[in-house]
């Protein structure tokens, strides 16, 4: 492996050739130093088809035994979820704590939550594609449906915090859908970019995933036993039978889906920044929102990521595909976008005080030592100190500590998404209209309930569906490589 | 055995790692077969040029769908807020392109994905839920861990016996079948 006798024989002693220099006829070419190899994505040599028995095996076996009393918990969380939006609903939004001259409180700073929390799910599965990260293949399945639950769980408090909801939907406030009084929608409106934004990002998502999921699914369909599994994951294979002529064309699409869905992450949480940036409340209009929005976004993301396969891998033992090396690939992203989020964070004072707005001033001495400092300091012990641990490579290492870490990430970006909206609302322009909002248990047990939603749709994605993409797992191994000796390759190398 | 004469498919041509089928498609392109193709769990690098298979056509999909989508997004607008039901909000213009072009903006990534999903499928002739590989129990493992080659039967260069001898000694396959269709 070392020499490359190859290079003999080309151009040495031919006819007219050049003055002969000192050079050697064969270079001797050195194996890399052993500290610059690269750990392998995949751990233990293992072979193609313990990938495919390793996780087309979860779904395959009956759940283990901690599965039913998670799922019956997340189910009861879910419904605590929708009996208490129709609450809502037949009631009036007077049910939450929210009121003049905080509109918005938690419904809105759920959403936020929410929607940024898939936003990491899109970056893995795009942004990381486009930029040949192939360690991405370990993660991606699990954070792509991580997006899709994250995206349903935020789709839910912008429609009922409408209030009488049916408005939003049917007769088209929100989608131009023609209705008796001939008004359309206006488009001149954040609000409405953001239906928009919202929905085609749901949408997309989910068409990239499906996508993604066909090899698998025919996976799936080959190996069933049973003929109810066979009709349905044969169903939704579509007749995928792995041919390259196939091949050729899906790649192709994938790649434009991971060009598409880039933009179309970058944009979705630019947009929901818009929803505040382009009003003119102090503390929300600032032309920091976009890119600020959007390191937030994929910093807690990567935090949800981090909880989710963190206990996912040690329950099923997938420690061979997803390694210590992708966990700690991910706190560096944590340290990343964490530092980006602390950056704006300093920022935001500074453009406060530079500017010279009196009320823009006030708005941000307000944050910090207003009657809300609680929420702004939590948010900045969770945010701008937790993510720097991760310089450590110690702590990076250890899955316990980064787990818990990625739950504090969690928390504080729930309380940066509420410290934007409420402690800007509260108090703006008008003192005789200042006023504190306080939560009622509605709002609480709602957004708890909103968990569950999650979770129930993630469990379910764990039994009938495979965690890890098992054909892209297998084509960032070395005996995929028709050129390496693992993949069949003779000759000299 | 009922009246009904069995076609055939092809010849499935079994191989145990990527080096091998690449250098059996390589064979089969050099060969000249037209009506064949190579099987494997996952995509293989440079398998396009092995199999001579042009690059493909999912990119015009997805072209048509994005124009489709952005002219849809300012045409909506402009008719909506401007031309069937103009209302001033806020003193803004009834149309212009800028706040216009955020949705306009979704509408082409959208409509660009659904051309670029149901082009693929199309390129690729599917759903096609009925094909004769998926009887064939050995394929199964076309999805897991083995590699194959079928030269179909409607092949014009097929010939029952030298295609085998051709897929055995040439291409060294591991094992091979005869396909019915």
């Amino acid at each position: 492996m070392a020499t490359a006798a190859n290079a003999a024989g080309h151009g040495a002693g031919k006819k007219g050739a050049h003055d002969p220099h000192d050079a050697p006829p064969v270079l001797k070419v050195y194996d890399p130093p052993k500290e610059l190899e690269r750990e392998p994505l995949v751990l233990n040599n293992r072979s193609l088809g313990w990938i495919t028995d390793t996780i087309a095996g979860i779904c395959e076996k009956p759940m283990p035994k901690w599965w039913w009393p998670a799922f019956i918990v997340s189910v009861g969380g879910m419904g605590m979820m929708f009996s208490l939006v129709a609450y809502l609903i037949s009631t009036g939004v007077g049910v939450w704590g929210l009121n003049q001259p905080a509109d918005w409180a938690w419904d809105i700073t759920n959403f936020v939550f929410w929607i940024g929390i898939g936003h990491a799910g899109t970056l893995i599965s795009a942004v990381l594609f486009l930029l040949r990260q192939k360690w991405r293949t370990s993660i991606n399945r699990a954070a792509e449906a991580m997006t899709l639950f994250a995206v349903a769980c935020a789709g839910i408090f912008p429609v009922v915090h409408t209030g009488r909801v049916w408005f939003a939907l049917y007769p088209g406030f929100l989608f131009p859908v023609p209705n008796a009084n001939g008004i359309w929608p206006q488009f001149r409106s954040p609000l409405l970019w953001d239906v928009f934004a919202v929905s085609t990002y749901g949408t997309v998502s989910l068409l990239f995933w499906y996508v993604g999921l066909i090899p698998d699914l025919a996976t799936l369909r080959d190996r069933s036993k049973s003929l109810l599994r066979k009709l349905g994951y044969g169903f939704f294979a579509l007749g995928w039978t792995n041919s390259n002529r196939h091949w050729s064309n899906y790649e192709k699409a994938y790649l434009i889906f991971a060009g598409l869905s880039t933009p179309l992450v970058l944009s979705v949480h630019s947009i929901v920044s818009f929803d505040f940036a382009v009003s003119q409340v102090p503390g929300w209009h600032t032309t920091i929102f976009p890119p600020y929005f959007v390191a937030g976004a994929i910093f807690s993301g990567f935090g949800m990521v981090l909880t989710l396969l963190i206990p996912l891998r040690a329950l099923f033992n997938l420690h061979d595909i997803i390694t210590t090396r992708h966990i700690e690939l991910m706190c560096k992203v944590i340290l990343a976008t964490g530092s980006i989020v602390g950056y704006a964070y300093g920022m935001e004072f500074f453009i406060a005080w530079y500017g010279g707005s009196p009320y823009e001033l006030y708005a941000f001495k307000n944050r910090a030592f207003g009657p809300y400092w609680w929420a702004y300091w939590s948010m900045i012990t969770c945010n701008v100190i937790s993510p720097h641990l991760f310089w450590s490579r110690t702590l990076r290492t250890s899955p316990l500590f980064v787990w818990f870490v990625s739950i504090v990430v969690n928390i504080g970006m729930w309380f940066e998404r509420f410290v934007i909206i409420v402690t800007s609302l509260h108090r703006d322009y008008l003192p005789s209209s200042w006023g504190y909002f306080t939560p009622s248990w509605v709002d609480v047990f709602t957004f708890v309930g909103s968990f569950g939603l999650f979770m129930t749709l993630f469990l379910l994605f764990i039994r009938f569906l495979p965690v890890i993409a098992i054909s892209e797992v297998k084509a960032v191994t070395p005996q995929a490589d028709p050129h390496h000796p693992l993949g069949g390759a003779k000759g000299h190398h | 055995m009922s009246s009904s004469v069995s076609r055939p498919h092809g010849l499935l041509a079994e191989f145990e790692t990527p080096a091998d089928v690449m250098n059996a498609a390589i064979r089969c392109r050099d060969a000249g077969f037209t009506k064949w193709d190579v099987y494997t769990p996952f995509p293989i690098h440079g398998m396009d040029d092995a199999m001579g298979v042009k690059k493909s056509q999912v990119g015009w999909f997805t072209f048509v769908g994005g124009v489709t989508g952005f002219t849809t997004g300012m045409t909506m607008i402009w008719f909506m807020n401007k031309f069937d039901y103009p209302l001033v909000v806020g003193g803004k213009p009834l149309f212009t392109p800028l706040y216009a072009f955020p949705v306009s903006y979704e509408l082409t990534i959208l409509l660009g994905a659904f051309a670029t999903l149901f082009g693929m499928l199309f390129l690729n002739r599917l759903p096609k839920f009925y094909n004769p590989l998926l009887k064939v129990e050995r394929f199964k493992r076309a999805s897991d861990d083995r590699f194959f080659v079928c030269i179909e039967a409607t092949d014009p260069k097929y010939a029952s016996e030298a295609t085998r001898q051709f897929l055995a000694d040439e291409c060294h396959a591991a094992a091979i079948e005869y396909v019915e269709e």
